[in-house]
C-alpha cells in the first residue's frame, strides 16, 4: 500500500512526488514509456524561470534525479485502470495492480492523428508530429504542415528557414493561432497558404512523395512534399480513467485549479486536466498543488 | 563490448561486413528521445556478445542518413549480412529493441 500513487512521469508526475516525499509519503510512480513526457523532445527550454536555456532531456533527467533521490519509486508500467474503494484504491497497470490511499492522474497528451489512411504507415517516411524534432532531415525539400494553431503556425515558421517551400494546409479560411505569427508566415517567400483544404490521401512509394488535398467545394489537387507535418492538436491520454473522473467533450480531466476530480482522492495534474494555458511551469505548478491537496485528503481521512 | 561509434569511412568494414547481427542507432546530439535511448543500448552492447552495437550521428554523418533514408530520429536500423532486415523509430523499451533483432 501506498500513500500517493501518481500515474505518469512527465513535468507534473515527478513534481507531485517530490511534494509527496518531502511530505514523507510513500510514492509509487507509474509510467508507461519513459520517464520526462513531451518535453524531451524540447531541444531547448528557454521558459523556465532561473534556466535561461536548457535541454528538455537535462530537465526531465534532473527532476528524474531529484524525485528518486528523495526516495520516490518508480515503476515503468502502463496503467490501465483505477478503481475506486471505501479505503483505499486500486490501479491496474498491464503487468499488475497496486494500491494507493491516493491517486494523482498526470498523464499528459499525445499527438492527434490526421486520420488518413496509412498515416502510421509513413511515420519516419515522411510524416511526422515534430517539426524541432525531424525539420533538419527536409532542409531545401518541399514539406506541408497541416493545422492552423500556435503550434502548426511555430512548426511552418521553423521549417520555412530550412525548407524550399512550406505549405500550410488548414481546414478554414483564417488560423486559430496567434495573429502577429501569422503575419510573419504570410511575409515568407517560400511560405504557401492552402486554406479551406484538408489532406485526404497521402501518395507514396518508399516514401511521401506526396498529399491530395481536397478544398470545401470539393476540388482535389496534389501538392508534391517529402514532408508532412502534422500538428493538429492533442489528446489528453485519460481515457482509461473515465469510470472515475468526469472526462469534458475534449477529454480533458474535468479538475479545478486544486486539481480535485469528481472522486475523492483522486487528483489530475498537468496537460491532461481542463486549464488554459498548457506550459512546463503551468505543469510542474500542477504538481506541486495536486501532491499539496492529496497531502491535505489523507490527513483528513 | 562498447556502442561503436561508426562514420562514413568504418560504415563497411563494422556494419555491412559484420559477422555478427549490428544495431545501427541513428541519432543527434540535439535530440532528446535519442539520448533516452542511449543507456539501453550500452546495456545490450555490454550484455551480448553475438551482437554488434553502433552509433551514427547523422549531423555528422548526414550521407549515411541519406543513404539509408532517415528522416526521424531516434531510428534504429538491424542488419545481417550487411543487409537491412527490421527498423524502428522513436524511443523504445529494451525488450522491444531486442525484438528487432
Amino acid at each position: 500500500m501506498y500513500d500517493i500513487i501518481i500515474i505518469g512521469a512527465g513535468p507534473a508526475g515527478m513534481t507531485a512526488a517530490i511534494y509527496a516525499r518531502r511530505a514523507a509519503k510513500t510514492v509509487l510512480v507509474l509510467e508507461a514509456k519513459s520517464y520526462g513526457g513531451q518535453i524531451i523532445n524540447t531541444p531547448d527550454i528557454e521558459n523556465y524561470p532561473a534556466a535561461a536555456h536548457i535541454s528538455g532531456f537535462d530537465f526531465a533527467t534532473k527532476v528524474y534525479e531529484q524525485a528518486k533521490a528523495l526516495g520516490a519509486e518508480f515503476k515503468f508500467e502502463k496503467a490501465v485502470e483505477i478503481r475506486d474503494g471505501a479505503d483505499f484504491k486500486t490501479v491496474v497497470t498491464v503487468k499488475g495492480s497496486y494500491e494507493g490511499r491516493a491517486v494523482i492522474i498526470a498523464t499528459g497528451s499525445e499527438n492527434r492523428k490526421l486520420g488518413v489512411e496509412d498515416e502510421d504507415k509513413l511515420v519516419g517516411r515522411g510524416v511526422s508530429y515534430c517539426a524541432t524534432c525531424d525539420g533538419a532531415f527536409f532542409r531545401k525539400k518541399k514539406v506541408a504542415v497541416v493545422g492552423g494553431g500556435n503550434t502548426a503556425l511555430e512548426d511552418a515558421l521553423y521549417l520555412a528557414d530550412l525548407a524550399e517551400t512550406v505549405y500550410v494546409i488548414h481546414r478554414r479560411d483564417e488560423f486559430r493561432g496567434d495573429e502577429s505569427t501569422a503575419e510573419q508566415l504570410r511575409s515568407r517567400e517560400n511560405v504557401k497558404l492552402v486554406l479551406n483544404s484538408r489532406v485526404t490521401k497521402l501518395i507514396y512509394d518508399k516514401k511521401l512523395t506526396a498529399v491530395e488535398v481536397t478544398d470545401k467545394d470539393g476540388n482535389v489537387s496534389e501538392l508534391e512534399v517529402n514532408g508532412l507535418f502534422v500538428a493538429v492538436g492533442r489528446i489528453p491520454e485519460n481515457r482509461n480513467f473515465a469510470s472515475v473522473i468526469k472526462l469534458d467533450a475534449a477529454g480533458y480531466a474535468v479538475a479545478a485549479e486544486n486539481c480535485r476530480t469528481q472522486t475523492a482522492g483522486i487528483f489530475a495534474a498537468g496537460d491532461n486536466r481542463v486549464k488554459d494555458v498548457r506550459q512546463l511551469v503551468t505543469a510542474t505548478a500542477d504538481g506541486a498543488v495536486a501532491a499539496t491537496e492529496a497531502i491535505k485528503y489523507l490527513a483528513n481521512k | 563490448m562498447n556502442v561503436t561509434e561508426v562514420t562514413r569511412d568504418n560504415f563497411e568494414a563494422e556494419v555491412l561486413n559484420s559477422d555478427k547481427p549490428v544495431i545501427a542507432d541513428f541519432n543527434a546530439d540535439w535530440c532528446g528521445p535519442c539520448r533516452m535511448m542511449r543507456p539501453t543500448l550500452d546495456e545490450i552492447a555490454a550484455e551480448r556478445d553475438d551482437i554488434k552495437v553502433v552509433s551514427i550521428n547523422i549531423d555528422d554523418e548526414d550521407e549515411l542518413a541519406e543513404d539509408y533514408g532517415i528522416s526521424s530520429i531516434p531510428c534504429l536500423v538491424v542488419f545481417k549480412d550487411g543487409r537491412e532486415v527490421n527498423r524502428n523509430i522513436g524511443l523504445v523499451p529494451k525488450d522491444v529493441v531486442l525484438g528487432l533483432l
